[in-house]
């Protein structure tokens, strides 16, 4: 159970305080309702970009992280398709520095063309090192663009093409920046050795008087149920053959996403799980095989992947996975399975809870998503799902005309 | 109206005083020893139990890292899915890693179900079988991952470093190419095996949310165990530096990037210079507001990162810095590095700077202390490198206290850049 208590200030910001006074230090957590779902298809990647250009000085403090370290703190920042968030931490008796910082900054950037044109450089290189400059760097920018149509989902954080970040201009970075990070469409999470009368003061003395800006309506196009499936066919200068496979899930606060997440564990989770022990283990078709989501905010991808072992055929690799998929839709699993899973879920919440950045973090999240409460009744939800669920959801999204596969061929 | 150009006020943290939290430390009745932090909240613990079983006792190529890997891939009584499917029936991970000197087993588990876990642990550091058909697959699966890897330039760069560091014959500088995968041998990790966990040098971490009867539950299980039966062979390695300086591969002709590396040899943590060279590096390269971060990403834009560290070895150490640039940029980026090292050695930090530094490395440390994660692995560092917790507070005292001459005289002496190994692979 996380303790904290919450209040808005005038201007819409939402403000989370959660203490534990078992650590020295304190982590202060922005997070803001933007990320790549938000751009425009001409101009994709520039979430992220932003997000490096909030380094860059703002209004009346010419450099963020100089201070920071002066007064023992480190912080990062990162862009998903669904938001962004900076946070640092810094030892408890220097909180103020992380308010005088992270306000300023909400209030305006600095805006300065040089920090920009070296911020585009550095983003470039960023995606050639990740996705240009790597074995099968680009097949999740293909997979996006095969499994959504419409929704924005179709392009990576990083940007569809370097070409949209290298045409970044200022004016775009203004217009960004008043749009979307401003009070209304930010939550601010203070955690670790602090008091929440401290905190509300300092709050209010640092955020309040910021203009509270216009909340941002989103309104993203819908992605059409699909109704065929779709495969892609790829060939490139890897060493291995490569499968992957997408079906459309529900979205993070449906049922159906944290049913989906146990299916995941039950074919993904481990070296005792269905994939590995059937595909790699006794089959022996794959070098190895994942089952992930990203776990997104509006509907997502629920996701197989995997290496094919040299000299097996891609249609006979992926007739097994799907076999695999059609056992999830075509029989119960079992009352230890299904308790396997569950042990799971409960131990990867008490290990991500020990960090007090962690902590800090989900309660941002969950306030996103509409209540920061929804963080202590996630076990729960879990633990209510049943094996009938798993089975009529697998049903569900194990429909072919739900899939989208890559073929991605070695040309060796 | 708040003035918003002034910053508030900060308590400097190189005035804090740090200290170690304590580390519990018992021995178990076949002489095993434990070290144990009991701390934090949540009801999860670490166990981690650490074999001189590290790839510098090996005789042929990968022999140690395969022996760790297959640990858990059957024993007399189980096959490697049944262990798998008991760790992992109860929320529990099961890891294992194979470094130079040691190898570990480590288990992260909720604490309650600590006591179903530890029987399938000893069992597996007393019957593990190496089943050949498990050998069998980890060979294919292993070289097809190598594969993959060797397509990468970063990774290709991090192997050539270190062999021209130490010389490919020695265990810091030895890499594993497919062929050395076909030549293992069952026989040799189950003697492997035998020798260096079955009645290896083991020593155990615990740390989390402990029960209180730790201290029984492990001796129950572990404390008749024949570990220990002969004193751990000290290696004796000699480093055996490359002749030419340096290097230029094209790994893949149509590479964007190109992962550098520039190093010198350096001591291990015995050597008094070993704690001044923290402070030296992270001015250099050690953090977000470094001299090469500040000057080749911040100013210049040529990469995403760069970073200077010492590596983290036992026997001797080395300096290096890393980073990925763009292809045009990879020699401009080898010059500013260089004009970085001369800088240090031509002017002293100035005090705005090196205050900075004292201050980011403290707080830094003060929030690495946050946690009993965190506080076992400090202790182990030390158990495994021959150190007390006076190293701890000596380094404190180095980053509090060390003068801007110190760094200028200890730059002249290492950072020379003709003292460096220079790569680029594109």
């Amino acid at each position: 159970m996380i303790h904290y208590e919450r209040f808005v200030l005038e201007n819409g910001l939402r403000v989370l305080v959660h203490e534990d006074h078992s650590t020295p230090m304190a982590v202060v957590n922005v997070m803001y309702d933007v990320g790549a779902r938000d751009e425009d298809p001409g101009q994709t990647g520039f979430a992220h970009l932003f997000e490096h250009l909030m380094f860059g000085g703002s209004v009346n403090i010419s450099d963020y992280d100089e201070p920071l370290q002066r007064a023992g703190g480190e912080n990062n920042a990162y862009t998903t398709n669904d938001l962004t968030n900076y946070y640092c931490q810094l030892p408890a008796q220097n909180i103020e520095t992380a308010f005088w910082l992270e306000s300023d900054r909400m209030l305006s950037l600095a805006f300065s063309e040089k920090s920009l044109e070296v911020q585009r450089k550095v983003v470039c290189e960023e995606f050639k090192e990740h996705y240009i400059n790597k074995p099968y760097g680009d097949a999740w920018h293909k997979m996006r663009e095969l499994a959504y149509q419409v929704h924005p989902y179709r392009w990576m954080t990083i940007g569809k093409d370097l070409k949209h970040v290298e045409d970044a201009r200022i004016g775009d970075v203004k217009n960004f920046f008043f749009k979307h990070y401003r009070p209304v469409n930010a939550i601010l999470v203070v955690a670790g050795s602090v008091k929440t009368e401290d905190m509300r003061t300092l709050a209010e003395k640092w955020f309040g008087g910021i203009e509270r800006g216009t909340k941002y309506e989103r309104s993203l196009p819908a992605e059409p149920v699909q109704s065929a499936a779709r495969l892609l066919e790829v060939r490139a200068d890897v060493p291995l053959d490569a499968l992957y496979k997408t079906w459309h899930i529900d979205s993070r606060l449906e049922k159906g996403y944290y049913v989906a997440d146990l299916i995941s564990e039950v074919l993904g989770g481990g070296t005792s799980s269905r994939l590995y022990q059937v595909l790699v283990k006794e089959k022996k078709m794959f070098s190895n095989i994942e089952c992930y989501h990203f776990g997104s905010v509006e509907k997502g991808l629920f996701t197989i992947e995997g290496k094919l072992v040299k000299g097996v055929a891609m249609a006979d690799a992926e007739a097994a996975v799907n076999e695999e998929v059609s056992r999830m839709a075509a029989d119960m699993i079992n009352d230890t399975e299904l308790q396997k899973v569950k042990n799971k879920t409960e131990s990867v919440i008490a290990f991500e809870d020990m960090s007090v950045m962690n902590r800090a973090n989900s309660l941002a999240f969950y306030e996103l998503l509409g209540d920061a409460d929804l963080m202590n009744n996630e076990l729960a939800r879990y633990q209510a799902i049943t094996a009938e669920d798993i089975l009529e959801y697998s049903k569900r999204i194990f429909d072919p005309n739900n899939s989208n596969t890559l073929h991605y061929y070695s040309n060796n | 109206m708040i003035n918003r150009k002034e910053a508030p006020h900060i308590f400097d943290p190189v005035e804090f005083q740090l200290n170690l939290p304590p580390c519990e430390r018992f021995v178990l009745d076949n002489g095993v020893e434990v070290y144990a932090v009991n701390a934090g909240e949540e009801e999860v613990m670490l166990a981690e139990w650490v074999f001189f079983a590290g790839n510098c006792y090996e005789h042929s190529n990968i022999v140690a890292a395969t022996t760790n890997f297959l640990l858990k891939n059957g024993t007399k009584n189980k096959p490697a899915f049944a262990i798998s499917e008991h760790f992992e029936f109860y929320g529990a991970y099961l890891n294992r890693h194979c470094y130079n000197e040691t190898a570990t087993l480590s288990l992260h588990c909720l604490t309650k179900h600590l006591p179903a876990l530890l029987p399938v642990v000893a069992e597996i550091l007393t019957d593990s079988i190496f089943p050949e058909d498990e050998l069998v697959t980890y060979k294919q699966n292993q070289k097809q991952r190598l594969q993959v890897n060797l397509r990468k330039c970063d990774f290709v760069a991090n192997r050539l470093i270190d062999e021209y560091l130490f010389g490919f014959d020695h265990p810091y500088g030895r890499y594993t190419s497919t062929m050395d995968y076909d030549k293992l041998q069952r026989d040799d990790l189950a003697a492997f095996y035998k020798q260096y966990y079955v009645n290896g040098k083991c020593i155990l971490f615990v740390a989390g949310k402990l029960p209180v009867d730790i201290q029984q539950q492990l001796n129950n299980v572990f404390g008749k165990l024949p570990f220990n039966q002969a004193p751990v062979p000290k290696p004796h390695n000699q480093p055996l530096p490359a002749k030419e300086k340096r290097y230029e591969i094209i790994n893949d002709a149509g590479g964007v990037q190109g992962a550098i590396r520039i190093a010198r040899p350096f001591p291990n943590r015995h050597h008094p210079d070993f704690p001044k060279a923290g402070v030296l590096n992270n001015i250099f390269g050690g953090f977000f507001g470094s001299r090469l971060m500040s000057n080749i990403r911040e100013e210049k834009g040529y990469t995403y990162g760069i970073h200077s560290y010492l590596q983290n070895h036992i026997q001797t150490s080395a300096w290096m810095v890393s980073t990925e640039a763009g292809r045009p940029v990879c020699r401009p980026t080898i010059d500013e590095v260089y004009k970085e090292m001369r800088l240090l050695c031509d002017e002293t930090v100035d005090d705005e700077e090196l205050d900075l530094v004292r201050n980011f490395m403290i707080g830094t440390i003060l929030g690495d202390l946050d946690g009993p994660f965190q506080i076992i692995a400090r202790w182990k560092n030390y158990v495994l490198n021959g150190l007390t917790e006076a190293y701890f507070y000596d380094s404190i005292n180095v980053i509090k206290t060390i003068s801007a001459e110190e760094l200028q005289e200890l730059a002249k002496k290492y950072l020379q850049p003709e003292e460096f190994y220079e790569l680029v692979v594109i």
